[in-house]
């Protein structure tokens, strides 16, 4: 059978005719991840001024009275939880996972554009209702982003009208919205690669990006349980978390529940989700700086197994967020050992970036110094992670700001550093346009130092033992009076790195008027979708023909080529050492 | 084929055993010999698989969680003819109901490959009916719970208030998805009557609601054993 006519089966794209149909209900994949982005950008941009509200309270508690105390905690929960879901899991594989898998398989959409489509649009239900809550009487939760019962829907905890429910309906619909696109995703690598695009000739941003998605497709579940569940303990009156208790001196309804039993299934989710976040960021790094060393990644296939080790890891080291809720110490020890196994091939990782950049060609532009300040980053957040993995150490820095350093250090900044990365690096081909390399380097620099001086502070702090989610914190003995010049100093540090952000924007906007027109392939980059007839590329990607894939994604600086770069779709030739290729073992 | 697949001259020789394996399944070809839909669908069941995994798992320490003491199944799911209740016999009745549809589908799947247009609608509509059959029947439990025994999702008479919540919210959650199913086989049903598929001859959308109908099927029994039996 003609290997074309598979991947072309099955396969009707509609012909969109209409500016309807090609830029709003539109079924190609691009259209698609750039409304996913568009929008998780904008709500992002939502979570960035709530955390600059509470962070002006935290840093001058006495001066600015923009937040009361119920205020902050909406805003801390709201913050996190946008910040987690519906930016970086939607930017991700909504974004990027959108764009690039149909590009760099070599395939013409993915498998199932109609339901791409719709997960679009019920992804965009899901922002509307999470922001609708900030209109209901007693405004969006408060109950802090983990959602913890019994205090998530007991009396005190503000917006516990509709505020919770409305959060938990939001996150339902969200997984139902992720469900539609993830399958298109997992599908579409399986499945629609081109000719001779192997699993093992994959970039490593797609296999990310799909690795991501499986854990999405089997984590998401339990956050989907756990959100019906305390909906109906909410609205219903059931008992699934809550146990008997007394709330401000009254006895309530509830009774028998288990608040231990939500805290598993939303950690069930939680730890995967942290790899949902990072395991794309881990794919793209891995490129961009392949790209800009001219070099090949170091350790493809190693790279590809960390991948998968990290994903299929990630399902048994939940429990590390609970060393403190009392349950069994045995379990502790369990999960500590699965966490710190965890920390051997994403130290592989790190040690294979590196050495990709070890004495290769490297060329600091934007992306790259993005990719690069994502090292620093990454391995700074790591390391903290073995401390909290550890129950000992653990146990005193919980619910600290060293735990806040920690998480926004490595789930935060750094997969923040990569999606900068990714939009400078696929900027030219997403518009067909070169954006400013000044502005761009000033973000760049503005953006990581600005970073480290709101998060390796707040390290200090936590060891000082600050605890996280206060309002203010009044005189106590043990923190001492500097501690809130440091609260301040991060504060300050905050403000400017989101005025900085300001300059991604403008250089966006600026380039997309007015910025010169980008040649096709303009970091000389092997994978596919540099390759496009049209540079943006238009409805079905690849004119008459597909691709044909010949060789890995990294063949750069192959000795004797004229050329440092040989693009997957160039054939073997005789005479020359034809590029290390891991589909054949020599 | 394979050296179709091999670019690089003088590979000729195909690995073996375990190497040989992973390099079949990562080669540059559909991973799965099926069609996208029908990997869909299976990578579909598996995120279902684990929405109900964890409510069942749920189920389970909510049931070891409350401290009082939990409503005798047999009891509770008694009817009464002719003045002796006899335990679980409606229950008995849905799960025949349902694992007969099953049968019915298999029956459908292979009409549809042999082409055969009007068994193969007629059997899926069967099927159908089936489906909606038992959803009706589980209506009736649920309206007898309500009705007649008390049960609440926060309360019963007979003991812990878990066992209306986790009884209403799986079966609930399991019945939607037989009401999902029975539209989506009516559907395809009554494409596969109006000849829809007759161009590509391809009806392997038949065996693909046929899977999803086996996963419903397949899950009931999992509650029928953890609700009703322990």
């Amino acid at each position: 059978m003609a290997y074309a006519a598979i991947a072309d089966r099955d396969q009707h794209l509609h012909d969109p005719d209409t500016f309807i149909t090609k830029y709003i209900w539109s079924q190609d994949h691009k259209v698609i991840a750039i409304q996913y982005a568009i929008t998780a950008i904008f709500v992002g941009v939502v979570a960035l001024v709530l955390s600059l509200l509470f962070r002006l309270q935290l840093g001058f508690p006495d001066t600015f009275n923009l937040v009361d105390p119920n205020q902050y905690y909406q805003y801390v929960t709201m913050h996190g939880m946008i910040m987690v879901i519906y930016l970086l899991t939607a930017l991700f594989l909504g974004g990027f996972g959108n764009y690039l898998i149909p590009l760099m398989c070599g395939a013409r959409d993915m498998v199932f554009p109609y339901m791409n489509m719709l997960s679009f649009w019920v992804y965009l239900l899901s922002v509307i209702v999470l922001l609708a809550s900030f209109f209901v009487p007693g405004g969006p939760t408060g109950a802090g982003w983990t959602l913890y019962p019994p205090q998530a829907i007991s009396e005190g905890t503000p917006g516990i009208g509709g505020g919770i429910v409305l959060m938990l309906v939001s996150l339902a619909i969200f997984i139902v919205a992720f469900t539609m696109g993830g399958l298109n995703y997992v599908t579409t690598v399986l499945q629609a690669r081109t000719r001779g695009m192997t699993l093992m000739r994959m970039p490593l941003a797609v296999w990310g990006i799909f690795v991501a998605t499986i854990l999405g497709l089997l984590a998401f579940p339990a956050l989907l349980v756990a959100a019906v569940m305390m909906t109906l303990d909410r609205v219903v009156g059931t008992s699934f978390f809550m146990p008997e208790m007394l709330s401000l001196g009254r006895e309530l309804d509830y009774g028998g529940g288990s608040p231990i039993l939500f805290q598993h299934l939303f950690w069930f989710f939680g730890h995967p989700e942290v790899y949902i976040v990072a395991l794309p960021a881990f794919g793209i790094v891995s490129d961009v700086l392949s790209v800009h060393a001219r070099k090949n990644i170091f350790g493809y296939r190693m790279m590809v197994w960390a991948i998968v080790l990290i994903g299929a890891l990630s399902f048994v080291v939940w429990a590390h967020h609970m060393y403190v809720s009392g349950m069994n110490p045995y379990f502790g020890f369990f999960f500590a050992t699965t966490t710190l196994i965890i920390a051997v091939p994403t130290a592989l990782k790190v040690y294979n970036w590196i050495l990709t950049l070890w004495r290769g060609d490297i060329h600091l532009r934007v992306p790259m110094l993005f990719a690069i300040g994502f090292i620093f980053t990454f391995i700074h957040g790591g390391l903290t992670g073995l401390f909290l993995g550890n129950v000992t150490v653990d146990l005193p820095l919980s619910d600290t700001y060293f735990v806040v350093g920690h998480f926004h250090m490595v789930m935060g900044v750094s997969p923040v550093l990569v999606v900068f990365a990714a939009i400078y690096h696929w900027f030219p081909k997403i518009t067909g346009r070169m954006f400013n390399e000044t502005l761009g380097k000033a973000h760049f620099w503005l953006t990581l130092l600005g970073t480290y001086s709101i998060y390796l502070p707040m390290h200090y702090l936590g060891i000082l033992g600050v605890p996280r989610r206060y309002y203010a914190y009044g005189d106590t003995e043990f923190i001492p009076a500097s501690a809130q010049t440091l609260n301040s100093g991060i504060t300050v540090a905050a403000l400017f790195v989101a005025a900085a952000q300001t300059l991604f924007f403008i250089n966006v906007i600026w380039s997309l008027w007015k910025g010169p027109k980008a040649d096709p392939n303009p970091w000389r980059a092997t994978t596919l979708e540099w390759m496009t007839p049209d540079t943006p590329p238009k409805h079905g990607n690849w004119g008459a023909e597909l691709p044909e894939v010949h060789r890995w994604p990294y063949d750069y600086s192959v000795p004797g080529e004229s050329e440092d770069y040989i693009p997957q779709t160039e054939p073997p030739h005789k005479g020359v050492i034809a590029g290390r290729d891991h589909g054949v073992h020599h | 084929m394979s050296s179709e697949l091999t670019d690089s001259a003088g590979a000729a020789a195909l690995p073996q055993g375990f190497r040989g394996f992973a390099r079949d399944w990562t080669a540059d070809k559909q991973t799965f010999h099926v069609p996208w839909g029908k990997a869909m669908m299976w990578i579909f069941l598996l995120s279902d698989t684990f929405i109900f995994s964890l409510f069942l798992t749920s189920y389970m320490n909510v049931r070891m969680s409350t401290r009082v003491p939990w409503p005798n199944p047999s009891e509770v799911f008694a009817l009464s003819f002719g003045g002796d209740p006899i335990p679980l016999i409606l229950i008995a009745i849905m799960t025949f109901i349902l694992i007969t549809s099953s049968g019915t589908m298999a029956l459908a799947v292979n009409y549809g490959y042999r082409g055969d247009r009007a068994k193969t609608a007629a059997l899926m509509f069967v099927t159908a009916a089936f489906g909606a059959t038992f959803v009706g029947m589980q209506a009736f439990e649920w309206m007898k719970l309500i009705v007649d025994e008390g049960v609440r999702p926060w309360g019963n008479p007979m003991g812990a208030a878990q066992f209306g919540s986790t009884f209403f919210m799986i079966t609930g959650f399991h019945g939607f998805h037989v009401s999902c199913g029975v539209i989506y086989l009516a559907v395809i049903a009554l494409k596969v009557l109006r000849g829809d598929y007759e161009a590509s001859g391809n009806y392997e959308v038949v065996e693909i609601a046929g899977l999803y109908w086996h996963f419903v099927d397949l899950v009931w029994v999992f509650i029928f054993a953890f609700f009703y039996l322990w």
